[in-house]
């Protein structure tokens, strides 16, 4: 699970102490073994990153002479899973509000087509199976670093830190 | 539910602005008064839990991460300012919040009749700018636009001053207001060269909802 930054400093701490015990009780290659996963857990805390279920939501419809702008192409650096508790209640009220197509569209760029059906089948509500595969999709896999590209003027908009900048600019609107 | 005695503990760690900019009126909401929102939004009206909301002009998170940990099931927050969403990101870190989304947008574009995210959140919630002497009515603006993309609620900060213009504008848009509460507090100077480096200013607390 994610630790707070506040812990960081007692965690580093803990992993210097730890490595030296290991080192004296251990071989050197599960000292390096040990040392590699806990700064693993460690960066990972830092970084934030971007849901899905987000980029079912953005168009770049704004600019001048864009027709559609949806779905957006997801071209994603590095793209991560994390772990967030299943609410079946909360991806069935979620389910009427996206669009599928951009959702499965988002799921291929991320090569996390898992097994969505191409079209929504009726009595998803009742599909735990399915609710499940969607709640991964939607908000357990997120994209770190990457961009939003328009399918139409083929504009970039960056993804920082899971954080999508887009706004335009003023010859753009 | 959390206790607002324990909301308020958590919200004291919520980072501020470092160099909050003045034309964008950036400040953190005050902890005591974000933590008396939050928790009446819940302990009143249950807007919160299991909830999809949005807070527009997010600015360092007090408000959405309020929000989060009082149950809300995804939060969303939108600002114009990068900086100030590096510092919401860092906060939510520290908060352990993993629902929370982040983006960097003009809250006024996002009430376009092609936004999808018109009518997308159950609760809207925000402390929106006031606006300069010049540049009058930015909050109702904003309120326009969470308006719009709430399905039920907005909860918002208003000057005392203006209740009667802004129960009128709200009447005109068909809309529901019950003032909650009065709060004051200390608005940071936003006029450039203003005498005062800030001013306390009374604020109505906001409910309005779609009838």
């Amino acid at each position: 699970s994610l630790k707070p930054n506040k812990h960081r400093n007692y965690e580093v701490y803990l992993l210097c102490l730890s490595s030296v015990i290991h080192y004296y009780f251990h071989t050197a290659a599960v000292t390096v073994l040990v040392v590699a996963l806990k700064f693993h857990t460690i960066f990972l805390t830092i970084i934030k990153r971007m849901k899905l279920i987000t980029h079912n939501m953005l168009t770049s419809k704004g600019m001048k002479n864009v027709i559609e702008g949806f779905p957006l192409k997801i071209q994603a650096e590095e793209v991560r899973n994390v772990d967030i508790e299943f609410d079946r209640e909360f991806i069935s009220r979620m389910v009427p509000k996206l669009d599928w197509n951009a959702l499965i569209f988002a799921a291929q760029c991320v090569g996390h087509q898992e097994d969505l059906p191409e079209i929504l089948p009726e009595g998803y509500e009742n599909d735990d199976d399915l609710l499940k595969k969607l709640h991964h999709i939607l908000l357990e896999v997120e994209v770190i670093n990457g961009c939003l590209e328009c399918p139409e003027t083929k504009r970039k908009f960056p993804i920082s830190n899971g954080i999508p900048n887009m706004l335009l600019n003023e010859d753009e609107v | 539910m959390m206790k607002l005695k324990e909301l308020e503990m958590w919200l004291q760690d919520v980072k501020g602005f470092e160099a909050p900019k003045i034309q964008l009126e950036q400040y953190e909401t005050p902890v005591h008064i974000a933590a008396r929102m939050i928790h009446t939004m819940e302990s009143s009206f249950g807007d919160l839990e299991g909830k999809v909301l949005a807070d527009l002009g997010c600015g360092c998170g007090m408000l959405l991460i309020g929000s989060a940990l009082m149950g809300a099931s995804a939060t969303f927050g939108f600002d114009i300012d990068r900086d100030a969403l590096e510092i919401c990101r860092g906060n939510l870190e520290d908060a352990e919040i993993t629902s929370a989304e982040l983006l960097q947008m003009n809250v006024k574009d996002l009430a376009v009749q092609y936004s999808r995210f018109l009518k997308f959140f159950d609760t809207v919630v925000l402390n929106p700018p006031f606006g300069t002497k010049q540049n009058q009515g930015t909050d109702l603006e904003f309120l326009r636009v969470a308006l719009s993309l709430s399905r039920s609620a907005v909860y918002s900060l208003h000057k005392s001053a203006t209740r009667a213009h802004v129960t009128k504008k709200a009447a005109d848009w068909g809309v529901k207001v019950q003032v909650l509460a009065q709060l004051r507090y200390n608005l940071p100077s936003t006029y450039k060269f203003h005498k005062k480096k800030s001013v306390d200013i009374e604020v109505d607390f906001i409910r309005f909802s779609h009838k």
